[in-house]
């Protein structure tokens, strides 16, 4: 059940053969190598596999590529500068220590950077509700609340100048 | 990969209707939240779909028809529920109550159409719209049909869909949003991402001067298999000041439900639950309707 998708992945216009019964994960990760997209729990839950489409946050786990025609999908891939810089948002999570195994990392940067986008600001319990989408096993999740906290300041000063 | 067979993606509501006639096994597939799962677990392997994911310029997005009427497209995202202005104006308690179902990620895809297409008794918008006494407008091979909410569940997972229909609006009649105003109390075990162990929606109208229920419409999500209204409270605490009405309104409910047991709590626990938030749902709701209480 091959069919050809085309889209945009991180900028970029991407023409690329998949089987109509994947996922959006599975074709980021396996035909793209597309590898900060997580696979975790697969049905909804964990956010490990969070991406935006079309500037939205959505689970990549349980969407399927056979939507994505011509729409713009970003992951963490798509944030670094030209020369590899990391964006404010990852320099955010290092500076704030948000960061253990790894694991949920991508997908919160990619709610993070959907919640950056947004152009508000948000109280400290608005976030915790933003991210509640997305289950991390080793942080305690306060780090990663400061980290998100931080790319908002660090974001709006950016904007602000 | 999910195993399934094969999908068509439906360039319209009729080009959808049509597929379902030519394939009435196949099913319909809109934010996919609940059918990708099924897949996942096996229940519908192998199942052929029809996708209506996309069609939003037909399905999608909420307007008030000329008689006033709310009419809300079934592939509204919760999201785009809770964020919608008319929502927000006119039945604010909707909006918060589709902000109540999963976490962002799944409020971005999952719909409201799906939600009441589940025939699921925990759906969080469908106490709500029950209260509402929403109407379906479902559209077939046939042409329209109307059913109101209230002959829509016919079990557990069923709901009043013929072969090759899909619900294509739901209205909120003007009469019963004009004048109420509501609140919704989800009980679960944590805030996200976590399923309703007990739902409760509660809509008020007040007297004038604010102190006393002309009327109440109380709906509940998991006290029965299917969401249900409970027209004996309802009845009950109608034309009772609101503190009477909270006071008595959790104990009339108990007439109508008929909770189970299952892994998340005791049928016992959820009486408790429709007792005690009953009163609660409905002295927020008139507090967002002036009452001083
Ligand atoms: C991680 C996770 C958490 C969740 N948490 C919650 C929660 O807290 N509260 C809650 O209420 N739900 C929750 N859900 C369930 C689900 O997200 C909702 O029920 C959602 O509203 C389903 O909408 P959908 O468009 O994604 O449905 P789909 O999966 O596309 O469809 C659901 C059902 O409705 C039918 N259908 C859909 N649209 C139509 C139509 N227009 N006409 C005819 N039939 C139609 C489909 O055939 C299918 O049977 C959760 C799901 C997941 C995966
Ligand atoms: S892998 Fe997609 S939400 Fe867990
Ligand atoms: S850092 Fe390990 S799961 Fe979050």
């Amino acid at each position: 059940m091959m069919e050809i998708l085309h889209c945009t992945v991180n900028g970029k216009p991407v023409e690329v053969g998949y089987d109509l019964r994947e996922s959006l994960l599975d074709t980021l990760r396996d035909r793209l190598g597309l590898t900060s997209v997580k696979r975790g729990c697969e049905v909804g839950e964990c956010g490990a596999c969070t991406v935006l489409v079309d500037g939205v946050a959505i689970d990549s786990c349980i969407y399927l590529t056979a939507w994505c025609e011509g729409k713009h999908i970003l992951t963490v891939e798509g944030l670094q500068g030209e020369n590899g810089e990391l964006n404010p948002i990852q320099k955010a999570f290092i500076e704030e220590a948000a960061v253990q195994c790894g694991f949920c990392t991508p997908g919160i940067i990619m709610s993070a950077v959907e919640i950056v986008g947004s152009g508000k600001q948000y109280t400290r319990e608005e976030l915790r509700k933003l991210i509640s989408g997305h289950l991390c096993r080793c942080t305690g999740y306060q780090n990663i609340l400061n980290a998100v906290e931080r790319a908002v300041d660090e974001c709006h000063k950016i904007v602000g100048k | 990969m999910y195993d399934l067979t094969s999908i068509y993606r439906a360039a319209s509501v009729a080009d959808a209707i049509a597929a379902l006639e030519r394939d009435p096994q196949a099913v319909v597939i809109a934010g996919g939240s609940d059918v990708l799962i099924k897949i996942r677990e096996g229940k519908l392997a192998g199942c052929r779909l029809v996708s209506i994911h996309g069609l939003d310029a037909e399905l999608a997005g909420v307007k008030v028809q000329d008689s006033g009427d709310l009419d809300i497209g079934p592939l509204t995202t919760f999201h785009n529920v809770t964020f919608d202005p008319l929502i927000r104006t006119h039945v604010p308690v909707l909006g918060e109550a589709a902000d109540m179902a999963g976490g962002p990620q799944l409020r971005a895809v999952g719909t409201i159409g799906g939600n009441v297409c589940n025939g699921v008794t925990s759906a969080d918008t469908a106490s709500t719209l029950m209260a509402f006494g929403a109407q379906m407008h479902v559209q077939g091979p046939d042409g329209w049909r109307v059913v109101p909410i209230d002959d829509w569940y016919k079990g557990v997972g069923k709901v009043d869909l013929r072969p090759a229909e899909l619900l294509c609006r739901i209205v909120i009649p003007k009469a019963n949003f004009e004048g109420w105003t509501g609140h919704y109390i989800k009980y679960a075990q944590r805030n996200a991402m976590d399923i309703a162990t007990l739902g409760v929606s509660c809509l008020v109208k007040l007297s004038a001067d604010k102190t006393v229920c002309e009327d109440v419409r109380l709906a509940f999500g998991v006290a029965a298999p299917t969401p249900i209204r409970s027209h004996t409270a309802e009845d009950g605490v109608r034309g009772l000041t609101v503190a009477q009405a909270a006071e008595q309104i959790g104990d009339l409910a108990l007439q109508d439900i008929n909770p189970r047991t299952s892994w998340r709590a005791s049928k016992e626990f959820r009486v408790q639950l429709v007792k005690e938030l009953s009163g609660r749902a409905l002295l927020e709701a008139a507090r967002k309707g002036g009452a001083q209480v």
